[in-house]
């Protein structure tokens, strides 16, 4: 490849951030504890239709029969599902509140990230007097989508204006019986957003859940439902690089994407949940089950930047069910002090000529542990099912931690599985030659780490991929010294 | 420019430089020579601040000023430059960002502004064309399966990237084509002025063939034992170091 003058001044520009649409949250909240009454009540509130509140109530009641897992290399006190408040809105604007009251330090990690003082005060719920802009963003951008028929909305408003749709798939990939936090998800979730997209429609732009001055009071118990009609295109972002103090210490979402035949998804995240402080005290248990279906030919990326949280259990996964579909997983994971995280994917080739690359990229830094869990399943009747995983794993410190678990079951004898896994450390050497050229240690090790997850960011939205890079950044800071 | 005085360096204990004194002025170019495992690559690392090596004892100066509490990016940015021996790999970081990188560093450390990207461009262009480097290269992870000689030429890409006060060049010669020694001998003498000085460490009379020293010193033992003009290279080159050894045994 000629590395032309465009390529050059590429690598030297960074760009701006996309659209999305923001909810309207209403302000309460429920006593603590759950029960059927509070399920049924949840959907009330959202003034759901009966066989919404019936699959909540199923949900509710397997759940209650089933056992938190403990399988994942993650160990933390469990938390008291009793002792959470399912429907709790966010906090209002608190007119009193003034930025000066921030802690000072999140008000740096916000400079660095480049958010504004509009977006910082939103983040922080102090008031904002100026109005920002983004609603006649959001508008025009809902036009041109309702001009190709795509349906881009909160999962409840869905549930209300395309029942249909919501009904016919909500729970095909991620069955409500299907794990503990999926259960629970399922009776209790309160939004999320609901995304259509018509036969053979591309979709014109990236779309993203929330503005990110919105993020910060996005919900515990988050579900996403994401329809690509046969042909049709749609790059999603997820999730968001402002560092968000959520108090709710248990998240679990559920995401399920539906890639029928000749579809194409791809979707991105970057997590950024309250990772806890330096001792490990505090911080959030991000639990998350995110599937895809992929119907002939149809292909569905996920690609994440994993940096926040304390405890992360999160395999996102495809179900290659088409003959000649495709599934990738690329992830970058972060953990620094004591967060911990078990990560990775499930690709079920059940289809002929079925493709599936994974690579996996895990930074540990203090004293964390990071692990990458993978499952390469190939069924009897793949034929001629490809599989290549590469796991490579960068070490800071002598006491963080990094593993590798890849399952690989093959029952067809044409498959063809390959698994490379490497672990290195981030050498003085490394850092002493970028001292020399004048990068400081915090500057130099951001670099080395930037350029180990190249392959991973390369698969970015680049402004997704410029943000995620200076993420990296802030998450390994501190990690030496 | 640079003032070394009564230099002790240990590593893991042991004493590495034993009393070095040097002086460079700017506008010169000084060769240090010696046999192997003298203290040359370890005398230019404790210049560069490399924390892996103790002083023990004795001060450097640069312009005057004692450098003993700058760090090694502190010191890079008051112009030390080192082209090392064994130049290291990072995997994924191009030679283009990371030159970005570390000019966007030193400026910021300045007070300057980033460099806006066309000035970028044009300089990147200049010193690849001065170095004959081919762009390709440019976007390749840095020193990433890069071949020996490809290793030093890189190197002095860097520098001339970087336009140093002080460049202290390790062996970088070795591993250099003939052609490739001529190319990256014309950089250095090029970036060549009366307000900055070049250390070279060789083993080779070669090399000062295209780098005319005013200086070569022989150092020994961890000390410079010798100093005289580029006709001690050649005494060097013909007779080797037993003598050198001797004198200094006495
Ligand atoms: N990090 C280190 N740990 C242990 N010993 C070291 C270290 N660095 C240097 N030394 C030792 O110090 C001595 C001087 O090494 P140095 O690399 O400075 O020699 P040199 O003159 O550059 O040799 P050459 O001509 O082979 O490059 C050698 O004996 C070497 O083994
Ligand atoms: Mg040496």
């Amino acid at each position: 490849m000629a590395y032309t003058e465009e390529e050059l001044k590429k690598e030297l520009e960074t760009k701006e951030y996309e659209y999305g649409f923001y909810t309207d949250i209403e302000s309460d909240t429920f006593p603590i504890g759950l029960s059927e009454e509070i399920v049924i009540a949840i959907s009330k509130k959202k003034n759901e239709p009966q066989w919404m509140t019936d699959w909540r109530i199923e949900a509710y009641r397997v759940w209650e029969k089933m056992e938190e897992p403990d399988w994942a290399n993650v160990h933390y006190e469990k938390p008291d599902f009793q002792a959470i408040s399912y429907y709790s809105a966010p906090k209002k604007a608190d007119p009193n509140k003034k930025l000066e009251d921030v802690d000072p330090e999140l008000l740096e990690m916000y400079k660095k990230l480049g958010i504004s003082v509009d977006e910082q005060k939103k983040l922080q719920n102090v008031a904002v007097d100026i109005v920002v802009d983004s609603v006649s963003v959001a508008t025009t951008f809902k036009k041109t989508l309702a001009e190709k028929g795509i349906i881009f909305m909160p999962i409840s408003e869905a549930i209300q204006e395309h029942p249909e749709l919501v009904r016919k798939y909500m729970g095909s990939i991620v069955p409500t019986t299907d794990n503990f936090y999926a259960a629970l998800n399922s009776a209790v979730f309160t939004d999320g957003s609901f995304c259509y997209i018509p036969k053979g429609v591309r979709c014109p732009m990236e779309l993203s859940t929330y503005f990110r001055i919105n993020q910060a009071g996005t919900g515990q118990f988050e579900r996403t439902l994401l329809v690509a009609d046969e042909g049709s295109y749609v790059s999603y972002l997820e999730g968001c690089t402002a560092p968000s103090r959520d108090e709710n210490q248990l998240h679990a979402a559920v995401v399920e994407l539906i890639a029928m035949d000749d579809a194409e998804i791809k979707y991105s995240t970057v997590q950024n949940w309250f990772p806890g402080n330096k001792e490990g005290k505090g911080g959030v248990y991000n639990f998350v089950t995110k599937r895809a279906l992929c119907e002939k030919n149809a292909k569905v990326s996920w690609t994440q930047v994993e940096t926040g949280s304390a405890v992360t259990w999160k395999y996102p996964s495809c179900i290659l069910k088409g003959d000649n579909s495709i599934g990738e997983f690329y992830s970058i994971a972060v953990t620094n002090n004591y967060q911990q995280a078990d990560t990775g994917t499930k690709m079920i080739h059940l289809g002929k000529n079925t493709r599936s690359t994974i690579i996996s990229k895990g930074i540990s830094a203090g004293k964390s542990q990071n692990s990458y869990r993978g499952l390469v399943q190939v069924s009897s009747r793949a034929d001629n099912a490809r599989n290549f995983s590469q796991c490579d794993s960068l070490l800071m410190g002598n006491e963080c931690g990094a593993h590798t678990f890849p399952y690989i079951e093959v029952k067809n004898k044409s498959a063809m599985v390959e698994h490379e896994a490497t672990t290195s450390k981030i050498g003085e050497e490394q850092i002493f030659y970028c001292n020399q050229r004048g990068i400081d240690t915090e500057k130099a090790i951001a670099l080395i780490v930037n350029g180990f997850s190249k392959e991973v960011l390369n698969k970015l939205p680049m402004e997704f991929a410029v943000e995620a890079q200076k993420l990296l950044e802030i998450s390994l800071e501190g990690s030496v010294g | 420019m640079l003032k070394i005085k009564d230099l002790h360096a240990n590593v893991e204990g042991k004493e590495i430089l034993r009393g070095i004194n040097l002086e460079v002025n700017a506008g010169e170019v000084h060769a240090i020579m010696g046999p192997n495992g003298s203290g040359k690559s370890t005398l230019a690392s404790v210049i560069a601040g490399n924390e892996t090596y103790e002083v023990t004892a004795g001060d450097i100066f640069l312009n005057g000023e004692n450098i003993e509490d700058l760090s090694p990016e502190e010191r890079a940015h008051n112009g030390v430059f080192l082209s090392f021996q064994y130049p290291v790999e990072i995997p994924g970081v191009s030679v283009t960002n990371f030159m970005k990188t570390a000019i966007n560093e030193s400026r910021k450390a300045k007070g300057l502004e980033d460099m806006p990207a066309k000035d970028m461009l044009k300089l990147i262009r200049d010193k690849s064309e001065l170095l004959e480097i081919d762009r390709k290269f440019l976007s390749r992870s840095l020193n990433e399966g890069f071949s020996g000689g490809e290793k030093k030429r890189n190197e002095i890409f860097q520098m001339a990237m970087l336009e140093p006060k002080l460049a202290i060049l390790d062996e970088t010669d070795s591993g250099l084509d003939i052609d490739a020694l001529r190319i990256v001998a014309n950089g250095v003498n090029k970036l060549k002025s009366k307000d900055n000085a070049v250390v070279v460490i060789t083993h080779y009379q070669r090399l000062l063939e295209y780098i005319v020293p005013d200086f070569v010193h022989v150092l020994y033992n961890g000390k410079i034992v010798k100093s005289g003009t580029k006709e001690l290279a050649m005494e060097l080159e013909e007779k080797g170091y037993d003598w050198i050894k001797q004198e200094a045994a006495v």
